[in-house]
C-alpha cells in the first residue's frame, strides 16, 4: 500500500560517512548527552583555535537549526510518551477505553447524541456508536498497541536486515550472490496480499501452538510478518554501504592484525552504519504504523474490542455514513502520528547528508 | 538484445515457479486441513471427504502442485478426480490454459473470476497512474526550478502531507463527503468504458484520486531530488551556454536525464497495481483483483489466494523486465544486455 522505499535517500545517507572513521561512531552518541550540544567542541587548553567539528556534530547542528523537524520531533516524542503512559493512565482511570456509556447514545446500540459523534467535555472525540466507549481513550490505548507492533516489527527488520546485509556485503562471492537472490525473491512477493493471506492461517497456528488468546496472537503475527517483509530493504542498503566501506584502510588494518570475521563484521563495520540504520528506522516506523492501520481497516490483524488504529478504524467504517466523526478523529490522529515520524525521518536524512546544502 | 530478453524471460519463469511453489507450500502443507475451509457450517464427514476428493486434496502436496503447473501450461478439468469425472460427466468443468484453478466456494474457475475483475483493476490503475505522473512530475519540476522559494516549500509540504495520509483515510473522506453527503459525483460503481466513457470516468474519479495521492506525493519528492541534482550538472551549463531556450534546457536536457530513475519507479509501481489496488478497491467496493484477493482471504478460498499471489507476482516480475529493457531507450548511456 506504500510505494516502495526508493534508493534515493539511501544514496544520500551513504555520503554522510566521513573520512575519519571512528569520530563518526560517537557523533550523535555523546553530543546528545552534553548540556549544550550547540557549543563547539570544548577548546583545548587556552588556545581558542578554529575547531574542526565531527560530522556527527555537524549533523546535530543542522538538525537543531531545522525548526520543522524539531517541532515534529517533539510531537513524535509526545506521542511515544503518551503511548508509554497509556497503561498507567488506564490504571489511574484517567482514560477508560472499555466502559460503555449507553446513556450517551440515542438508545442502546444506536448513534451518539450530540454533534460530531457526541463530543463533550468528558469525551473529547465523542463516543463509539452502539457501545458508547470513549473514542479518545480508545485512540490513546490504541496508540500504545500500534506503536508497540510497529516498533517491534522495525526491530526485527533492522536486526535481520543489518546482519544479512553486512554478511552479504563483506563476505562477497557465493554468499553474496545467494543472499541477493533471496532478497529479490522476498521482494517479488506481493507484500500486502501476503500479509492478508497469511493472517488467518498464521494466527490459527500461533494460537494452536501457544494457546495464546486472539489479541496477542494477532499482534505477534503482525510483528513477525511486517518485520519479515521489511528486512530485504535494510539488507540492500546496508550491503551497498558495506561494499564501499570494506575497501577502506581500517578494514585492511583489522584483517592484517588477524581479526576474525565476526569481529570485522560487528566491531569494525557495524559502528559505521548507524546513520543509514537510524534514518531508515525512522522512515520505516511510520510505514509500519500505517500498514497496521490499513490492514486493520481490511479486517486483518488486531480486532475490536482491543483498540489499535487498525481495529478502531475498521470498526468506524461500519458507521462511516451515519457518524463520520468516528473515523475522522482516529484517522486524523493517525495522520498526525505518521506525519510527525515522517518529518523526523526526513529531517534526519537531510541533517546526515552533507550534500544537501540547506539555505 | 534478443538473447538478453530470452534469458530474462527464462529467469522470470523460474522465479514465478519458485514463488507459486512457496505459496502453495504455505497454504496447502500447513498442519491445517485445506478441505476444512471448503465446507461450511453444515459440514459432515461425507461432504468433507467428497470435497477432498473432488479438489484433489487427498493427494500429496507435490502432486497437487505439479497438477497446478500442468494446468497453467495445458489447462485441466475439474473435479480433479478421474473417477468422479467419469461418474458425473455433466458436472465436469473445463478450465483452459493458463488454468489458475477452481474455486470450491464460488463453484467456478478462477480464470472466470479474474476475467471479470481484471477490467476494473486496469481502469483504476491506469487512471491513477496518469494522474500521479502528471501531478507528481510537474510538481517536482516546479519545486526544483524554484528551489527554496514558496512554490518549492508548497510542493515539499504537500508531498509530505500526501505521503503521510493513509490511502483508506483519504478514500473514506472522499466517499463520505464528496460522494455521499455533498453528492458532487455519483457513489462510485464500475461502468464499462465503451458505451459511455464519461460515465466510466466520473465513477472512477474518486478511486483515481485516492490511489494517486500517495504516489503523486512520492513522485514529487523523487522528481524534485533528481531534477535538482541534474540541473547542477555541467551539461546543463553547456546547453545554456549554447543558447538553448529555457524550456528546451529544462525538458530536453534536464528532465530527460532525470527520467531514468522516475521511469524505473513508475514501471514497478504500475506493475504492482495492475494486480489490484487492494485498499482503494475495498474502500469503494470496486470488484477488481484486489477486492477478489481480499474476499478470497476472508472466506479462506485457498486456490484463489494462491492464484492471486501468482498473478500479482507475475506483474511485478514482468514490470522489472520491461523497465530494464526501457532503460536502453531512455538513457543512451545504458547498454541493455551488456
Amino acid at each position: 500500500m506504500y510505494p516502495r522505499l526508493y534508493s534515493e535517500p539511501a544514496e544520500a545517507v551513504c555520503a554522510s560517512r566521513d573520512q575519519r572513521g571512528a569520530a563518526v561512531t560517537t557523533g550523535l552518541g555523546y553530543s546528545a548527552g552534553t548540556d549544550d550540544p550547540m557549543a563547539p567542541a570544548a577548546p583545548t587548553d587556552s588556545v581558542r583555535a578554529i575547531q574542526g567539528l565531527s560530522p556527527g556534530r555537524l549533523a546535530l547542528r543542522r538538525l537543531l537549526k531545522d525548526r520543522v523537524t524539531m517541532v515534529a520531533f517533539f510531537v513524535a516524542i509526545f506521542f511515544v510518551v503518551l503511548a508509554l503512559a497509556a497503561p498507567l493512565l488506564e490504571a489511574a482511570k484517567l482514560i477508560d477505553p472499555q466502559t460503555p456509556h449507553p446513556e450517551l447514545l440515542g438508545g442502546w446500540g444506536s448513534m451518539p447524541i450530540g454533534p460530531f459523534g457526541g463530543v463533550s467535555p468528558q469525551h473529547w472525540m465523542g463516543v463509539v456508536p452502539a457501545t458508547g466507549w470513549d473514542v479518545f481513550s480508545r485512540v490513546i490505548a490504541g496508540l500504545t498497541v500500534s506503536l508497540v507492533v510497529a516498533t517491534l516489527a522495525v526491530m526485527i527488520s533492522v536486526v535481520v536486515g543489518t546482519v544479512l546485509g553486512i554478511v552479504s556485503g563483506a563476505a562477497g562471492g557465493r554468499v553474496d550472490a545467494l543472499l541477493s537472490r533471496v532478497i529479490d525473491f522476498v521482494l517479488s512477493f506481493p507484500q500486502t496480499l501476503m500479509l492478508i493471506a497469511l493472517s488467518t492461517i498464521v494466527i490459527d497456528i500461533i494460537q494452536a501452538a501457544t494457546g495464546a488468546p486472539r489479541t496477542p496472537a494477532s499482534m505477534a503475527f503482525m510483528i513477525c510478518v511486517m518485520g519479515f517483509f521489511g528486512w530485504p530493504y535494510f539488507a540492500r542498503i546496508i550491503r551497498g554501504q558495506v561494499l564501499s566501506l570494506k575497501q577502506r584502510e581500517f578494514i585492511e588494518a583489522a584483517q592484517s592484525l588477524g581479526a576474525r570475521r565476526g569481529r570485522i563484521y560487528f566491531k569494525e563495520l557495524l559502528p559505521h552504519l548507524w546513520a543509514p540504520i537510524l534514518v531508515y528506522t525512522t522512515m520505516v516506523l511510520p510505514q509500519n504504523i500505517a500498514t497496521e492501520a490499513a490492514l486493520g481497516f481490511l479486517g486483518v490483524g488486531i480486532q475490536s474490542p482491543t483498540p489499535s488504529f487498525g481495529s478502531i478504524l475498521n470498526d468506524s467504517v461500519h458507521y462511516a455514513r451515519a457518524d463520520p466523526a468516528y473515523f475522522m478523529f482516529p484517522g486524523l490522529t493517525l495522520f498526525i502520528v505518521v506525519l510527525s515520524f515522517n518529518l523526523v525521518g526526513d529531517g534526519l536524512r537531510d541533517a546526515l547528508d552533507p550534500k544537501a546544502d540547506r539555505q | 538484445m534478443f538473447y538478453y530478453i530470452l534469458r530474462r524471460l527464462g529467469q522470470m519463469v523460474v522465479m514465478l515457479l519458485l514463488i507459486s511453489a512457496t505459496t502453495f507450500a504455505i497454504f496447502f502443507a500447513v498442519p491445517i486441513d485445506p478441505a476444512r475451509y471448503t465446507c461450511g457450517k453444515n459440514c459432515t464427514p461425507t461432504i468433507l471427504e467428497g470435497n477432498r476428493k473432488s479438489l484433489g486434496y487427498d493427494q500429496p502436496v507435490p502432486v497437487q502442485y505439479a497438477k497446478f503447473v500442468q494446468g497453467l501450461a495445458t489447462g485441466r478439468d475439474f473435479p480433479d478426480n478421474a473417477e468422479l469425472r467419469a461418474a458425473h460427466p455433466e458436472q465436469v468443468v473445463h478450465c483452459p490454459a493458463p488454468c489458475l484453478g477452481y474455486s470450491p466456494l464460488q463453484s467456478r474457475t478462477i480464470n472466470e473470476m479474474v476475467s471479470e475483475a481484471w477490467p476494473v483493476s486496469i481502469s483504476i490503475a491506469l487512471g491513477a497512474f496518469v494522474l500521479w505522473m502528471l501531478v507528481g512530475v510537474s510538481g517536482g519540476i516546479i519545486a526544483a526550478l524554484n528551489r527554496g522559494k514558496w512554490p518549492d516549500r508548497l510542493v515539499v509540504g504537500l508531498g509530505l502531507i500526501g505521503y503521510s495520509l493513509p490511502t483508506f483515510f483519504i478514500g473514506l473522506i472522499l466517499l463520505t463527503f464528496v460522494a455521499i453527503q455533498w453528492g458532487v459525483v455519483p457513489v462510485p460503481s464500475f461502468k464499462p468504458f465503451l458505451p459511455n466513457p464519461f460515465d466510466w470516468a466520473i465513477n472512477l474519479i474518486l478511486p483515481w484520486i485516492t490511489l494517486a495521492c500517495i504516489f503523486a506525493a512520492s513522485y514529487m519528492r523523487l522528481t524534485r531530488a533528481y531534477m535538482i541534482e541534474t540541473m547542477s550538472e555541467d551539461f546543463i551549463r553547456t546547453a545554456r551556454a549554447k543558447g538553448a531556450g529555457k524550456w528546451r534546457v529544462i525538458l530536453r536536457h534536464g528532465l530527460r536525464a532525470s527520467l531514468t530513475p522516475i521511469v524505473t519507479a513508475a514501471g514497478l509501481d504500475l506493475g504492482g497495481l495492475l494486480g489490484g489496488a487492494i485498499i482503494t478497491e475495498s474502500v469503494f467496493s470496486m470488484h477488481g483483483l484486489g477486492f477478489l484477493a481480499v474476499n478470497s482471504v476472508t472466506t479462506m478460498d485457498l486456490p484463489t489466494i494462491v492464484a492471486m499471489v501468482l498473478i500479482v507476482a507475475t506483474f511485478v516480475v514482468m514490470a522489472n523486465l520491461v523497465v530494464d529493457i526501457l532503460y536502453g531507450f531512455i538513457d543512451p548511456r545504458v547498454k541493455v544486455g551488456a
